[in-house]
């Protein structure tokens, strides 16, 4: 089936079969290899992309669905790192070995779009379903609420 | 991890839905996906057709009146985690479904279909009352929640029915209700879990009773002999402990990684207990909004 995917701004056509996941669809054949795989059973978060602005598994999502959709991962978030989300991960100490980052960054980038100002618990809430197996989860959450800090509309 | 191979039907309206489902064998519908691609990556499901319901326009309704609050097909438990208009069970219930990105993308409606008795809108729905409404080449049905589900990942859907919504009863006067939960971990199936609804008279008494359990039997369990026993009774923590009795005595956990079966048991005796504290409590606040 011919698919048109928005992969960070820019359209993607491919002849894919319906079987093709998101997360492989997004690896293979868009090449963007930031977002990761996981537990591939819709538990640790690390495929996590936001689809039409809103963060899923792209592990339990079929490529097909994404037809005519916006996809955001986490190359879109800032190629040079200058994102505010990636800049608070990066100051904040906010990884270890990095393998969940780009699911945990998305997660918080869709957070914060909902709720500027979360506290501590409201980000803990968000990112529940992202693992980290290094559980680093403490400066996780300072980052993501360091980005919020620094993202605040002032006045 | 693949599925194995299969076909992909977009579906624009319902009946193109139905008509599509009935054109072949072993045809299921994908709603959120998010109990049945994993099954199909792990081969525990090889359907030979997948008709997406998600591009049908209309089924996203969440609407309160007339007694009901309508579950359209594609609301997501996140909808329904975000909303002012659940109450009781469902409101409590909403948050607790596994976590926050399957929460996004996963429906009750398909949760509800699925009756994996680890799921835990059935639950919520025996509890408080409920009718799942049915479309086929024939036309609609609408099917109370207790002859829906009929065993392990078993609905009494004819094979040419989509579930197009459900519809979950308000109550009308002093009512309120609790899900309560214990789980591992966020994202894991409940160890144990209750569902209590309790609905007010005007003299303090009990007028209507709804209790359910996850995970502790091969199905959803409506435990009807605690209904019974609390219905025109007066809330006491006497009365809920006695109901926590016999929702013990309904359940057939089984020991496993989560627990033995014996642990279990005293779950659903202390989260009965739990649960109807919590719904009283909510039935005799003063009315919100």
């Amino acid at each position: 089936m011919e698919v048109t995917v928005t992969v960070n701004g820019t359209d993607y056509t491919h002849d894919v079969e319906p079987r093709l996941l998101l997360v492989d669809h997004v690896r293979t054949n868009v090449g963007l290899t930031g977002t990761h795989i996981g537990c591939d059973t819709t538990s640790c978060g690390a495929c996590t992309v936001l689809l039409d602005g809103v963060p899923v598994k792209a592990c339990t999502v079929l490529a097909v669905q994404a037809d005519g959709c916006a996809v955001t991962t986490v190359e879109g978030l800032g190629a040079d790192g200058s994102h505010p989300v990636q800049a608070a991960f990066k100051e904040e100490h906010g990884l270890q070995c990095g393998f969940c980052t780009p699911g945990m960054m998305l997660v918080a980038t869709a957070l914060l779009e909902e709720n500027p100002d979360p506290t501590d618990d409201d980000v803990r809430w968000a990112i529940s379903g992202n693992l980290c197996r290094c559980t680093g989860y403490m400066n996780i959450v300072k980052a993501i609420r360091a980005a919020a800090s620094a993202t605040a509309p002032v006045g | 991890m693949f599925p194995s191979k299969f076909d992909y039907v977009a579906a624009r309206s319902v009946d193109e839905a139905i008509a599509a489902k009935a054109d072949g064998d072993d045809v299921r519908f994908l709603a959120g996906g998010q109990s049945l691609l994993p099954m199909m990556k792990t081969r525990l499901a090889t359907p030979a057709k997948l008709v997406d319901i998600n591009p049908i326009p209309g089924l996203d309704t969440l609407e309160r009146s007339n007694g009901t609050l309508r579950v359209g097909a594609l609301v997501r438990h996140a909808d329904l985690a975000r909303s002012d208009l659940t109450f009781g069970a469902v409101a409590s219930a909403a948050p607790w479904i596994s976590d926050p990105l399957v929460r996004n993308r996963g429906t009750l409606c398909g949760s509800v279909s699925h009756c994996d008795p680890e799921g835990d809108w059935n639950s919520v729905l025996l509890a408080t009352g409920a009718d799942v409404v049915a479309r086929g080449r024939n036309g609609e049905r609408v099917v109370p929640i207790t002859d829906f589900v009929t065993g392990v990942f078993t609905n009494s859907l004819a094979d040419d029915e989509m579930v197009t919504e459900v519809r979950i009863h308000v109550p009308a006067g002093n009512a309120g209700g609790s899900y309560q939960k214990l789980e591992r971990k966020v994202g894991d199936y409940a160890t144990v879990a209750v569902a209590a609804h309790l609905e007010l008279a005007g003299d303090g008494t009990i007028s209507r009773a709804g209790l359910a359990l996850t995970a502790v039997a091969p199905i959803n369990t409506k435990v009807t002999a605690a209904e019974a026993l609390l219905t025109g009774e007066a809330p006491s923590d006497d009365l809920f402990a006695e109901a926590g009795e016999l929702a013990a005595q309904a359940s057939e956990p089984r020991s496993d990684v989560r627990g033995s079966a014996e642990w279990k048991r005293n779950v659903v005796r202390v989260f009965t207990r739990r649960a109807l504290g919590a719904a009283a409590a909510e039935a005799r606040a003063p009315t919100k909004g």
